[in-house]
């Protein structure tokens, strides 16, 4: 394993050169190939494709929860996955929030959102609690901070999730579908607040935050400071910003830019 | 766990043998099986290395979030087990001991009664019943549970969040089982031999308290009891190692959870009476 590199911010957070990812239930099964992906510090990126297109394996490989099957994929400038506990704080500049939350049911609300801190900076529940209340209020949970994950609704369940994943404050987020199954109130919750993550907010030191979210329907994410990129039929299409996304001939491009229902039709500029 | 490392205890190769055809011959039959054992003995093997590391790796570790799952864990196979295994020990007192004794006593060979107790009811008896109702209560409840935590994503949301899932979910399994074990099987053999002596004295076998209580006293030595804690302990170790290798090492999908249980079950017991022939040996040695 090569040596870590410390943080240097002139280094992409995560680079990708030829790697291809394979499905999380059958390795073997090849999702996306030849992926050639730069991300730098502070960008936001969409990573949008039709339901079924492998975008959450490809996330979980981002996220280091599988290796790639070929390619190089550089994390801050280190190999990535990483494996080793010895480099366990690298690994930790990650944040991963699932689609639905991946909460522990039996577990309240606010012991899962402060788990990471307990098990990795090692404090009693009660002083975990204490500071996570800032994040709950954040997100709107501290009503439900002691209700168990089944009580409450999945739009709270993802909020759930997104704090746990910031609990540890991570340097890169990586969201899978996070506007998946909400109404338009709470969608628009998500995209102002990772808006704010991304521009730098206070719960985080006012650091930008990278993001990069995946979807399945392109039109709540428009706006000039994204960037764009779409997974279909096993490629990785880099597309830039939301002009050139509208300006895509790609079909598959087309039909995540013009397909019904839409969630929230008049919020251009969000 | 992590794809694309497949550790040896990814049980892929089980899975594609178990969904073959049926085998048309007996010799397929037998080189079949022969091939699963081997490759579920390998895995479970690499599993228990694997935990032990961690146990051995992260000790102290994480103590805020590690030791009140111990703490979960030994209650639910230890003291919330006891008021059931108070009944069992009483039972296995009437049984064995109540039954023993008067037969006995009618054959003029109660002198044998303190070897026959320590033979039967604190080497083998107390711990393999001990285990095995264990398994029934408490490890069949960790498949389902690990199965299930698998199956809905929940070991990759440790993972993201850097948590070994081996340290949080495995490691607090082991200790609660191996010391829950250990400790019912000592509550089973004490109240089974005072049990079985009440049941004696209810039938009017001639033996005074004392007399029975120094032959036990005479027949146990201080192997029997180093020896029974590593039975027990092991016992124990082995029950939540294979339990939670059935739930954790392949991602399960939530209709799997049942024949992943069932075959727990069997290899935990199959595992159990191997260990405990082995430590036959070893007391028939020291």
């Amino acid at each position: 394993m090569n040596e870590p590199n410390p943080t240097n911010s002139n280094l992409p957070a995560i680079d990708m050169v030829g790697v291809a990812a394979g499905a999380m239930r059958n390795f073997s099964f090849t999702v996306v190939s030849d992926v050639n992906w730069t991300v730098r510090s502070g960008e936001f990126w969409v990573l949008a494709g039709p339901q079924r297109s492998g975008k959450t394996d490809f996330l979980m490989m981002t996220g280091g929860l599988m290796a790639p099957k070929r390619g190089s994929y550089r994390f801050f400038g280190n190999e990535m996955p990483i494996f080793d506990d010895s480099r366990l704080a690298e690994r930790l500049k990650l944040g991963f929030v699932f689609d639905g939350g991946q909460l522990f049911n039996q577990m309240t609300i606010a012991e899962n959102v402060s788990l990471p801190l307990r098990y990795h900076s090692n404090l009693s529940r009660e002083k975990a609690q204490e500071q996570i209340q800032a994040l709950l209020e954040a997100v709107e949970l501290a009503p439900l901070a002691h209700n168990t994950p089944a009580t409450v609704g999945r739009s709270f369940q993802k909020r759930a999730g997104l704090a746990r994943a910031l609990t540890l404050q991570p340097e890169v987020l990586l969201l899978d579908n996070p506007l998946s199954g909400l109404d338009a109130r709470h969608t628009l919750w998500w995209v102002g607040f990772l808006r704010q993550l991304s521009r730098g907010h206070e719960l985080l030191g006012g650091k930008p935050l990278t993001i990069a979210a995946t979807a399945d329907d392109l039109r709540p994410w428009r706006g000039s400071q994204r960037r764009f990129a779409c997974l279909s039929n096993e490629r990785f299409l880099v597309l830039g910003n939301w002009s050139e996304v509208e300006r895509c001939p790609e079909p598959a491009v087309q039909d995540l830019l013009h397909q019904p229902p839409p969630v929230i039709d008049r919020q251009e500029g969000i | 766990m992590l794809k694309g490392n497949p550790g040896a205890f990814d049980l892929s190769v089980t899975r594609f043998l178990r969904r073959l055809p049926a085998p048309r011959s007996f010799a397929q039959r037998v080189g079949r099986r022969l091939f699963l054992f081997l490759i579920t003995a390998q895995g479970l093997g690499a599993f228990a290395m694997i935990t032990l590391g961690v146990i051995l790796k992260k000790f102290g570790t994480s103590r805020e979030a590690i030791l009140p799952l111990m703490r979960r864990e030994i209650t639910r196979a230890g003291v919330r087990l006891l008021p059931m295994f108070v009944f069992v020990g009483a039972a296995l007192g009437l049984l064995v001991i109540g039954q023993t004794v008067s037969w006995l006593t009618r054959v003029g060979a109660i002198g044998y009664l303190g070897s026959i107790m320590v033979i039967v009811v604190v080497r083998e008896l107390g711990p393999l019943l001990t285990a095995f109702l264990v398994l029934a209560r408490v490890g069949t409840a960790n498949v389902v549970e690990l199965g299930t935590t698998r199956a809905l994503g929940e070991v990759e949301a440790l993972e993201a969040m850097g948590i070994d899932p081996i340290h949080y979910l495995v490691v607090p399994r082991v200790v609660g089982l191996a010391l829950g074990v250990f400790s019912l099987t000592v509550y089973v053999i004490l109240v089974a031999l005072f049990s079985g002596y009440l049941w004696a004295f209810i039938q009017d076998v001639p033996l005074l308290p004392g007399d029975y209580f120094q032959q036990l006293a005479r027949s146990l030595n201080y192997m029997d009891f180093v020896l029974l804690a590593i039975k027990t302990c092991a016992f124990g170790g082995i029950i939540a190692i294979v339990t939670c290798y059935h739930g954790l090492s392949q991602p399960l999908r939530l209709e799997e959870v049942s024949h992943a249980t069932v075959r727990a079950v069997a290899q935990s017991v199959v595992a159990c009476l191997l260990l405990d022939a082995l430590f036959i040996v070893i007391y028939l040695v020291v």
